[in-house]
């Protein structure tokens, strides 16, 4: 059997978060009435024109600067034209020959490390309506609130080598976009949703397969089966002695498999041109270092930072820089903590609060303890008023009824037994009633060693401070 | 002063009566609608007019205008009539082309797709008329979607020329060059993308303003081809004209091809002698294909701006040869693209049987688009198509880059350049059906001038064998004012512009 390698290239459509849509005054809040968010501009009447949202361009050179591409000091709106009943001026204005954004690149990190994807190029455009096939007696219905909204679709070159690294050039990019708040990525809502394209070939070969392309991918986890399936269906085929056809298929996450929408026979002919509505776009170098004295320290460039200066392993700067909020409530942690070692903030973030915002499926803004509330917990566990093992129960406590840890500790007794004289007394006492585990223990079998461990939390209720301890014990069985 | 000759006379004149109260705005347009209750039968130059509507309108100008004058009347620097802006119109009817959206008016752009289409909003260009005070007197009739140069591709039928009713207006605003002409509208607007508001001027014996591209919004103005489409007047004279655009010009937030610019008035230069102005004269306008009497005609005002201090200078337009072609691959590749909106779905006509969505496209658009609109549809989805863009639109941009490089050359050397509007005068109704192209070369001298984007007038110049002709007057970008000032001069020491033609029924010869 021959040694396939896959090949992979992700269009992106982010909806860009401005109030209202690309080239109208009409809202692009979700979820409206149908049609009650179109105004005369959205719904393509006679007579009406195009004008360009400054807030879109503005996103739009964000972008550009986050992935280090080339900001179009001047960009051209193109008609793509075809007739669909939810596409009311029978074009949608994009961007053709001259995209705004030109190249850039993302960094995403898999299990095999770190890999610099090259970016294409990135475009304005605008989004269609909604054609709705079901509960209108045998009609389709047409609801064009979604006709107009501002999108940004992102372009990557076919640097991508399998599912993993696909999802995680997608979570990066979403990340991005959020980061960098052109795009809330809400998913579920069709605010970011991919088109993958995806082609197998011999390893070794230097020409690409046939690709097709899977429309519309809405979570990561559809991805990642879209392109699991897609590629052991091209497998299978050429193995089988068929061949590749280009063509568009949807992904079916119930049968998990793709299906054929359309063939490149099919392919329209879009008819690009100039829209000569809309004089070309023309960013300024000043416009352009304007929104980079408002762009916040990218992900990419607080990851080296942790790693850097804070000594983050890789993983740990990875999960902090993931998301806007990730990285914010640990910027916010140490702010308060100033004290607590930056690995220990780390590590509670990505250990326990993580988990704990998993099982509440509640997302790090949302968190039911704030960064605040965290640092006055990690401060006491830095001083040694609470062990590790007392600042996780207590850190439950604060999840699940609230409430600062200082008060916790006070109102449930849980500071940590420091005193050396107290704690050396209830060693001594249990050293002279464990004879048989002393003798094991001096006889060569330091296991044992848990065994004393373990009795002097349980006669502190684990308020021992567990290296003053260690230390008592070592002292007091070495006789 | 008699009614009839009243609203005979000049806008200004009409404007200021009104103000005077020397008239009410009510008499004045149903003066206008019996003439064209009598007349449209014959000439059809409206497709729709609402007398009730109209009048009442013209009755709000009365209650305005009345209290305007309480107002002013005694005051020791009462002016003439109201001079600001909002009003400055007011209870003046103007017809406009049905091709300007018209909020609770059928706006048809001449269609059979768009027979039974109320337009839910006003263009701006209505906006404008509408707080100048002006009373909106009805629907003029135009070659469909603006195709056409003759007002024979309307699907409400054609425009007869009041000069001789079996000859074409010209067009495509036919409908508002001859209800001028006719004295069934004091002036009237227009849209102009290759020739169609000088062509009918020229035809029709009226005085017609293209504007720069960008000097009027195009918003609510149901688009030909965008980068060409440019809305403009119709009047009497070419003072009137001045008095329309200070109304009808203006940034647009909504239109984001209307520039905005501070220019002194367009009536600024009026007044002002032409001593020491070029005129340009491009000579190979006035080749075997110009007609002679046409030739003579433009010669001898020419010859009058000439006498009046002007210099005449030969200019070269090479270029220009190319206009046409070039033209008929832009504005259909636009045309074919704009007029996808016109699919059955959402509003305009809808084909009664349809078995699936394509037969619905396919049908609505084969029973709404009559043939001259069709037949641009395919050509401009033919030279955009895959394969064929360069060879056909991207040469046709290079080609109009050239000829406006001719005339930024040809403005080094004069100050205006003047000639002929069309090289023949009105053909008869049917004349060209066989010939689509023998049609598009009677655009031949105007079509450089969109291709350009610059302001072009069409002046009443004399007549060949009875049929009106135009002279053609064209100006550096946002030049108008220039223009308007040469026209009105040339209107000061001749009559061409004041012929009326008799035999139009309902209105006194």
């Amino acid at each position: 059997m021959k040694h396939w390698e896959v090949v992979i290239g992700l269009e992106t459509h982010a909806q860009l978060s401005t109030r209202s849509k690309i080239f109208s005054g009409a809202s692009t809040a979700f979820g409206a009435e149908p049609n009650s968010q179109a105004c005369a501009v959205d719904l393509g009447l006679p007579g009406v024109l195009p004008v360009p949202n400054h807030g879109a361009v503005e996103r739009a050179i964000r972008f550009g600067l986050a992935v280090g591409g080339h900001i179009a000091p001047l960009s051209v709106f193109a008609r793509k034209n075809y007739f669909y009943p939810d596409l009311p001026k029978g074009y949608q204005i994009s961007q053709f020959e001259s995209p705004v954004v030109q190249g850039g690149t993302l960094t995403i990190h898999t299990s095999a490390g770190e890999k610099t994807v090259r970016l294409t190029r990135a475009h304005l455009e605008e989004d269609a309506g909604k054609s709705l096939h079901e509960d209108f007696h045998g009609c389709s219905g047409i609801d064009l609130n979604r006709a107009g909204t501002p999108l940004l679709e992102i372009v990557t070159e076919p640097d991508l080598r399998s599912a993993e690294e696909a999802v995680a050039y997608a979570r990066a990019l979403h990340g991005l976009v959020r980061w960098i708040e052109i795009c809330d990525g809400n998913m579920q809502e069709g605010s970011f949703r991919c088109d993958v394209n995806v082609s197998v070939r011999p390893v070794g070969q230097a020409e690409y397969g046939t690709r097709c392309e899977i429309k519309n991918l809405n979570s990561f986890r559809f991805i990642e089966r879209a392109v699991d399936c897609e590629v052991k269906r091209q497998i299978e085929l050429i193995e089988d002695g068929g061949t590749v056809r280009q063509e568009t298929r949807l992904y079916d996450p119930e049968r998990d498999e793709t299906r054929p929408m359309r063939s490149k026979e099919d392919a329209q002919d879009y008819r690009y041109f100039p829209d000569p509505d809309l004089p070309p776009l023309r960013i300024d170098a000043a416009w352009v270092r304007e929104v980079a004295a408002g762009l916040p320290e990218l992900p990419s460039a607080r990851r080296a930072r942790y790693q850097q200066e804070l000594g983050l392993g890789v993983y740990d700067a990875g999960l902090l820089t993931a998301s806007r909020e990730a990285g914010d409530y640990f910027e916010a942690l140490r702010a308060a903590a100033p004290a607590v070692d930056a690995k220990v903030c780390a590590n509670w973030v990505n250990g326990e609060l993580a988990a704990a915002l998993n099982r509440a499926e509640l997302d790090f803004a949302a968190s039911r303890v704030s960064a605040i509330q965290l640092a006055g917990l990690l401060r006491r566990l830095a001083d040694g008023t609470v062990s590790g093992k007392i600042a996780k129960e207590i850190f439950e406590l604060m999840w699940s009824e609230g409430g600062e840890a200082d008060a916790i500790i006070d109102a449930k007794g849980l500071r940590q037994i420091s005193d050396s004289g107290a704690l050396e007394a209830i060693l001594r006492d249990i050293v002279e009633r464990s004879p048989a585990q002393v003798a094991e223990y001096r006889g060569g079998k330091e296991k044992v060693f848990g065994f004393f461990v373990g009795q002097a939390m349980k006669a502190t209720q684990g308020k021992a401070n567990p290296a003053q301890l260690n230390e008592l014990l070592r002292t007091l069985l070495a006789g | 002063m008699s009614l009839d000759s009243l609203i005979d006379g000049t806008l200004r004149g009409l404007a200021g009566a009104l103000a005077r109260r020397e008239v009410k705005a009510a008499e004045v347009a149903g003066a206008f609608l019996d003439r064209i209750a009598a007349a449209n039968p014959s000439l059809n130059c409206f497709i729709t007019v609402d007398r009730e509507r109209c009048l009442a309108e013209a009755a709000s100008a009365d209650r305005w205008l009345d209290a305007q004058h309480a107002r002013l009347v005694g005051h020791p620097a009462a002016p003439d009539g109201p001079d600001a802006v909002s009003g400055r119109l007011a209870g003046v009817p103007i017809a406009h082309k049905d091709i300007f959206c018209a909020e609770g008016w059928r706006t048809t752009a001449g269609s059979r797709m768009l027979e039974n289409f109320v337009a839910p909003y006003d263009a701006q260009v209505i906006t404008r008329f509408r707080d100048a005070g002006a009373v909106h007197l009805g629907r003029a009739n135009m070659d469909e979607f603006a195709m056409g140069s003759s007002n024979e591709n309307s699907y409400f039928g054609p425009v007869r020329n009041p000069w001789d009713q079996t000859r074409v207006p010209g067009g495509s605003s036919g409908g508002s060059a001859a209800a001028v002409a006719a004295g069934l509208a004091p002036a009237a607007t227009g849209t102009d993308t290759g020739g169609s508001i000088r062509q009918p001027a020229a035809w029709c014996g009226v005085s017609g303003l293209k504007p720069t591209y960008g000097r009027v919004s195009r918003y609510g103005m149901i688009a030909f081809a965008s980068s060409l489409d440019q809305a403009g007047a119709f009047a009497r004279c070419a003072d009137d004209l001045a008095l329309l655009l200070d109304v009808m010009a203006g940034h647009d937030v909504r239109d984001a091809t209307s520039v905005a610019r501070q220019d002194p008035g367009f009536a600024s230069l009026l007044g002002q002698p032409l001593r020491g102005l070029r005129v340009g004269v491009p000579r190979d306008w006035f080749g075997p294909g110009l007609a002679s009497g046409i030739g003579d005609a433009v010669q001898v005002a020419l010859a009058e701006l000439q006498r009046q201090g002007c210099t005449l200078v030969d200019i070269d337009l090479p270029a220009s040869a190319h206009a046409i072609p070039a033209y008929y691959v832009i504005a259909p590749a636009e045309a074919s693209s704009n007029l996808s909106r016109f699919d059955g779905v959402r509003f305009g006509h809808r084909a009664a049987d349809y078995r699936n969505l394509d037969e619905l496209y396919e049908r609505s658009r084969a029973e709404g688009f009559g043939p001259e609109v069709k037949r641009r549809i395919l050509i401009g989805s033919y030279v955009l198509s895959h394969g064929y863009y360069d060879a056909y639109y991207l040469q046709a941009q290079k080609v109009r880059r050239l000829i406006a490089e001719d005339f930024t050359r040809a403005f080094a050397q004069c100050d205006l350049i003047a000639g002929p509007v069309t090289p023949t005068s009105a053909f008869t109704l049917g004349a060209c059906n066989d010939d689509p192209v023998q049609m598009y070369l009677e655009d031949m001298y105007t079509i450089p001038v969109n291709l350009a984007g610059l302001p072009g007038m069409s002046v009443p110049a004399g007549f060949d064998q009875g049929l009106p002709v135009g002279l053609q007057l064209i100006g550096p970008w946002w030049q108008e004012a220039r223009l308007l000032q040469v026209a009105h001069a040339y209107q000061q020491h001749t009559d061409w512009h004041q012929f009326r033609p008799v035999g139009v029924p309902g209105v006194a010869a």
